[in-house]
């Protein structure tokens, strides 16, 4: 199967050619939300609800709009919020992308903002979907990897399968991020032992000891009650559960959400803020880190359930990796691989993970994921607050 | 150790663990082969629970995917399951509804009598 991708100026490829419609600030989230509702499939929905400003927001919402799978973007604000959507328009315009802003007390109200966004995105719908593809090689693909509604068998069969086709993918040139710093409690050593330098090493062990302090300040750790139910103990177990994913590649880097790596190779996403805890917890839902991988450059995620997550992401196709085979039967249409096999002996890990490998290629070359044909478009960005990444983080 | 001496629903990730995964149920009241010896499950026990490969002293780590998981807050036999009323983090506390359900329960128990 060739690749294909859609050229962008900055140099990048897309695997999809969508229409991002981006709410500045809750108060225009109806009026955007109505504006893609006819055409879910070629319009998706992001958006940031906060009022008060905010650079990681800002910085997050100008790395979506000019993701790689994003072709035109539409710009809803209410007109009195204090995100800056004079800056964002720049940096879209400026990445070779139509660009339109409504605002929404300007330009009549309800009705006609959404009849104006819904025109303007038909259009630019009609223009994209005559756009020819262009070749596009694994090595120009970005993938990210979490796992949500974790059990016992995420990291038996659905984290190691992700691992070894991030291996694969790593060995053909691509970027692979991993994330969630949080999450990797009690992994630091094993992980600094793959550093590409010791300086990264320490790195990767000061971004963990940073989770850690976070989270004991918080009160939690990164562990919801069904992760007990399905025989997880402890945080440290989820966590070696969930570093499963990261396979076996050197770790090439550090990177923070919307960091892109000049290169590819294995990066960990450091997800926690810097600083004094504020605005709560770093993650509020497993979108929120599909939400940062996509800034990051990610052109999809894999995301391994045991329990049975059933999200997709705007933007970026997420293939859905079932872990648990007796939830596999339950929500086998929201199922992409079925890792489970491994536990009942009908498939090998290896074969899992060059199946999930397959998936990937067929994802890039335009295949609807599971989540995608369902309309899953789930989206979700919170304030935060991060120093950039220091010189260690990205030694090559 | 020979798989004969093991139930084959166990699951050991790596050599230096103590304890097994389950790659499957065991209902309550069966009787399992834990290396070599006779062990009962009083409770059901679901897919990705963790029994005991040995026996292990309170203050012992917990081993799996060949590193620590957390630390025995009790003795633990060879056989037993092991899980929050056992084992506790070295990182933060472990949340879970099961005390909030057994309340649940309760009340709505008491409703229905």
């Amino acid at each position: 199967m060739t690749l294909q991708g859609f050229q962008r100026a900055d140099g990048r490829k897309g695997i999809r050619n969508l229409v991002a419609v981006a709410y500045l600030v809750e108060c225009a989230h109806h009026v955007a939300r109505q504006i893609v509702a006819p055409t879910p499939e070629t319009a998706h929905l992001i958006g940031f609800p906060g009022c008060f400003p905010n650079p990681y927001a800002q910085q997050m919402m100008e790395r979506l709009c000019t993701h790689p799978n994003v072709g035109a973007v539409l710009l809803v604000s209410l007109g009195c919020e204090s995100f800056d959507r004079y800056r964002l328009e720049q940096v879209v315009a400026a990445s070779g992308r139509p660009v339109l802003a409504l605002t929404i007390q300007n330009d009549g109200g309800t009705r006609s903002s959404i009849a104006a966004g819904r025109a303007w995105v038909a259009a630019q719908g009609a223009a994209l979907a005559q756009v020819a593809p262009v070749p596009m090689a694994v090595s120009e693909l970005t993938v990210g990897t979490v796992c949500g509604g974790s059990d016992g068998t995420s990291g038996i069969t659905g984290n190691p399968a992700a691992g070894l086709a991030f291996d694969r993918l790593v060995a053909e040139g691509a970027t692979c991020i991993f994330e969630e710093t949080g999450e990797l409690i009690g992994c630091e050593a094993i992980m600094a032992s793959r550093a590409a330098t010791p300086e990264l090493a320490a790195e990767l062990r000061a971004s963990v000891q940073k989770a850690a302090r976070y989270y004991a300040t918080l009160g939690y750790g990164s562990f919801a009650a069904g992760n007990a139910d399905g025989g997880l103990s402890t945080i440290e177990e989820k966590s070696l559960g969930a570093y499963m994913k990261s396979g076996q590649s050197t770790i090439s880097g550090l990177i923070k959400p919307g960091d892109i790596p000049a290169r590819g190779g294995l990066y960990l996403m450091d997800v926690v803020p810097d600083g004094e805890v504020r605005f709560g917890f770093p993650n509020i839902s497993d979108n929120a880190e599909i939400v940062e991988m996509m800034a990051s450059g990610a052109h999809m995620t894999l995301f391994v359930t045991g329990r049975g997550s059933v999200v997709g992401s705007a933007l970026a196709p997420v293939i859905k990796i079932a872990a648990n085979p007796h939830m596999y039967e339950r929500l086998s249409e929201d199922m992409d691989i079925n890792a489970g096999r491994v536990l009942s002996g009908d498939a090998s890990l290896p074969q899992i993970g060059d199946e999930i490998f397959d998936a990937v290629i067929a994802t890039a070359s335009g295949v609807p994921t599971k989540s995608e044909s369902l309309g899953h478009t789930e989206f979700i960005l919170t304030y935060k607050s991060f120093e950039p990444i220091g010189p260690a983080c990205l030694p090559i | 150790m020979t798989p004969t001496q093991t139930d084959p629903r166990l699951l050991l990730l790596a050599p230096s663990d103590n304890v097994f995964v389950l790659r499957g149920a065991i209902e309550a009241g069966e009787t399992i082969a834990v290396a070599g010896s006779q062990a009962r499950v009083p409770v059901r026990l679901g897919l990705g629970h963790k029994i005991a490969a040995k026996s292990i002293a309170a203050g012992e780590k917990l081993i799996k995917y060949g590193a620590p998981i957390g630390v025995a807050t009790r003795d633990i036999a060879s056989g037993d399951h092991v899980h929050l009323h056992n084992i506790r983090s070295d990182y933060t506390p472990t949340h879970s509804l099961t005390e909030a359900r057994a309340a649940f329960d309760a009340a709505q128990g008491d409703r229905k009598s």
